[in-house]
């Protein structure tokens, strides 16, 4: 990983850390650029890309016809080949389209043939509930691609992160999916100028505590912040760890957190069953830490539901803040 | 049916002769007979390996198709790059792959081209431009079109080849490949094998349109379809594919009608189609024996002159299985290696 080389900050919002990552990379290194559904003068769904084709123009801010399945394998094809693509999917959703590309040719490559080749390509998907797009344009899919070796899966919860993992997503010379929250989309945070890379398999404690651990992901970070402060008043201490990268997943952080507190929570927005927290809860079943254990884990994931139109539906179908505080409170003051 | 051989054999020197023999020196021609006896014994190498229990899994044979990849490759050179399917031996080869590292993949040895991690269904070499055979029919059909992207963008004037089979076409991948490639006029040239039969479904059940190649007219490019039994025609059709794509003039859809002789793997029974419609490819058109006739005939060759090919290919296989067996085995312990690039 390149040495950190962070000067001021500024405060930008996800959207614009994530535009500012690929302007960087495009400036530092011409193998790099964007393909994509309507990323050109349209500025992507999302207005991620924004300008950039006036900056780069058209070869390297790459409009591609709606065809997820070939659009992934031509970046697929251009990363074998030497070049540095990123390729943005217009909605996390439409990876279903594209998953014989993802799972059976960019994740096992390298493999198949024995090391003769990397895959360094970058892929980005939309996902998430809270716009009311229903259930076609709000899913969680990250557990899926994080059950493939050969990917890596991130999920950046500040626009600093946003910017300094997509830095190094692009460096990294095999294929790392990125999960953006839309609703993080417009979230402001303090992001610094210039180059800088977060590393991708190490998670973040947002905020120490000492009765119990709450891992998330992704916008649930800042839910479960939201959750700890109204629990501080309460007198609960929560830790907060943000988990960042799907996998490789940080087990040492959260195992050194559970020896700690001795009470595990996951929180996070993809549905329950078989999801991220019950890779975690098995994980630190298997660990030292299970013998720290107080109470047993808890998950709070989506619903086993699509997700609905019906704005107070949707609410319901993922963890809130108030969902947050009250399992925490059970979990803590139960094993009392 | 004719006898596709004896086609352009009218002349011995001048226009009117195949293209090959005026495009070509005669090594480079006796070169891809050879080769094109390279692959049918490699093939029947594997084959017998398998039967004896020296390589496990399956493999699909690629034995009565040697023209096309033979044709296909003639003009290539290292740096431009073939994506290929799960019938691929004879690509890799036709590409100038070793076939003792072929051997030992197959046999799952560490000096196999895959480190015995991919076996024949993935065989590659990317040394010489092969990015790979593919599990996935119609997988290899978008990866070809990104490697054209690069060469586009890095300006390698390199052709990329993106071989698939009649199967592939029904796939949405062949489509939105094609469609891409047209539209940013990338050098690629799509190469249809068409043998007949999508495993056991017949073209003619599985595709609306009588040939795959009248597909290409919906893309805005050249259909073109050729015997593939005829090491010539395939070239030529070929070579004007290449210049097109190296012009910037963007993709070519190229569609060789072939046979393979053997069934689709090594599961099958060989109950969709006639013993006599077999015999009639094998007897009528083989493209080895069509070669051999019309190298003769040109004075390229004689009898001695193949033999001699026919005796040191038979010495180069059995060198290379030698070498397959007696190669090492992988460690367990390195079973997570390749899964993701060693950083420092």
């Amino acid at each position: 990983m390149d040495a950190q080389v962070e000067t001021a900050t500024r405060e930008l919002s996800y959207a614009q850390a994530i535009q500012e990552a690929m302007a960087i990379a495009m400036e530092r290194d011409e193998r790099v650029f964007l393909m994509g559904e309507d990323i050109g003068v349209y500025g992507g769904a999302f207005q991620v890309t924004g300008d950039l084709v006036e900056r780069f123009g058209p070869d390297r801010v790459m409009d591609t016809p709606i065809s997820e399945l070939g659009g992934a394998g031509v970046a697929v094809g251009a990363a074998v080949t030497g070049m540095r693509p990123i390729f943005e999917f217009q909605f996390s959703d439409f990876a279903t389209l594209a998953m014989e590309q993802i799972v059976n040719q960019a994740a096992k490559m390298r493999y198949m043939l024995g090391g003769a080749v990397s895959v360094p390509v970058v892929m980005r998907f939309p996902a998430g509930s809270g716009t009311g797009a229903a259930a076609q344009h709000s899913q969680s899919l990250e557990a899926w691609l994080g059950h493939v070796p050969g990917l890596k899966v991130i999920q950046p919860a500040t626009p600093h992160d946003a910017k300094g993992m997509l830095l190094a997503a692009i460096e990294d010379p095999d294929p790392v999916m990125i999960y953006e929250h839309k609703i993080l989309y417009k979230m402001k945070g303090e992001v610094p100028e210039g180059y800088y890379t977060v590393p991708i398999g190490k998670a973040e404690v947002r905020r120490e505590g000492a009765d119990l651990t709450i891992v998330a992901t992704s916008i649930m970070v800042h839910k479960s912040l939201d959750a700890a402060k109204q629990l501080a008043e309460e007198g609960i201490d929560v830790e907060v760890i943000d988990l960042r990268t799907v996998r490789p997943m940080d087990r040492q952080t959260i195992i050194e957190s559970v020896c700690k507190t001795s009470r595990l929570m996951c929180v996070y927005e993809g549905v329950k069953t078989l999801g991220v927290g019950a890779e975690i809860s098995a994980m630190i079943a298997e660990s030292e830490a299970f013998d720290y254990l107080d109470a047993p884990v808890v998950r709070l994931g989506g619903a086993e539901t699509p997700i609905p139109y019906n704005p107070e539906l949707e609410k319901a179908t993922v963890p809130q803040v108030d969902g947050i505080v009250k399992a925490a409170r059970e979990l803590v003051t139960g094993a009392r | 049916m004719s006898a596709t051989a004896k086609k352009g054999a009218a002349k011995k020197d001048g226009a009117n002769q195949p293209f090959i023999y005026r495009q070509f020196d005669q090594d480079k021609l006796r070169d891809a007979l050879r080769k094109m006896y390279l692959i049918r014994q490699f093939e029947e190498g594997a084959e017998e390996s398998y039967m004896r229990g020296l390589i496990h899994g399956t493999m699909h044979l690629s034995i009565g198709q040697e023209a096309s990849a033979v044709g296909i490759c003639l003009g290539l050179s290292d740096e431009d790059q073939i994506t290929s399917t799960h019938r691929g031996h004879g690509h890799c080869i036709a590409k100038g792959a070793d076939v003792s590292r072929m051997f030992a993949e197959f046999f799952g040895k560490t000096t196999g081209y895959c480190r015995g991690r991919g076996g024949s269904m993935h065989i590659a070499d990317v040394s010489t431009g092969n990015l790979g055979a593919n599990g996935i029919v119609g997988g290899g059909l978008p990866i070809a079109v990104g490697a054209a992207l690069t060469a586009k963008k890095m300006k390698t004037g390199n052709v990329v080849v993106c071989f698939f089979g009649d199967g592939a076409n029904n796939e949405g991948a062949f489509h939105e490949a094609l469609n891409m490639a047209a539209i940013w006029k990338l050098p690629v040239v799509f190469v249809c094998e068409n043998n007949g039969y999508g495993m056991s479904t017949s073209v003619a059940r599985a595709t609306a349109v009588p040939n795959i190649a009248d597909r290409a007219s919906a893309y805005a490019m050249p259909g073109v379809i050729v015997d593939g039994n005829v090491v010539s025609d395939v070239a030529e059709a070929m070579h004007e594919a290449t210049e097109r794509a190296r012009n910037g003039e963007g993709p070519t859809l190229l569609e060789c009608k072939t046979y393979r002789y053997r069934g689709h793997s090594k599961s099958d029974r060989n109950r969709y189609r006639t013993k006599e419609e077999i015999e009639e490819w094998m007897t009528e058109r083989d493209p080895i024996e069509a070669f051999e006739s019309q190298l003769m005939e040109f004075g390229v060759i004689d009898q001695n002159g193949i033999e001699e090919i026919r005796e040191s290919v038979r010495k180069e296989i059995e060198a290379g299985i030698e070498f397959a067996k007696e190669s090492p085995m992988p460690e367990v312990a390195n079973l997570e290696k390749y899964v993701y690039t060693e950083q420092a």
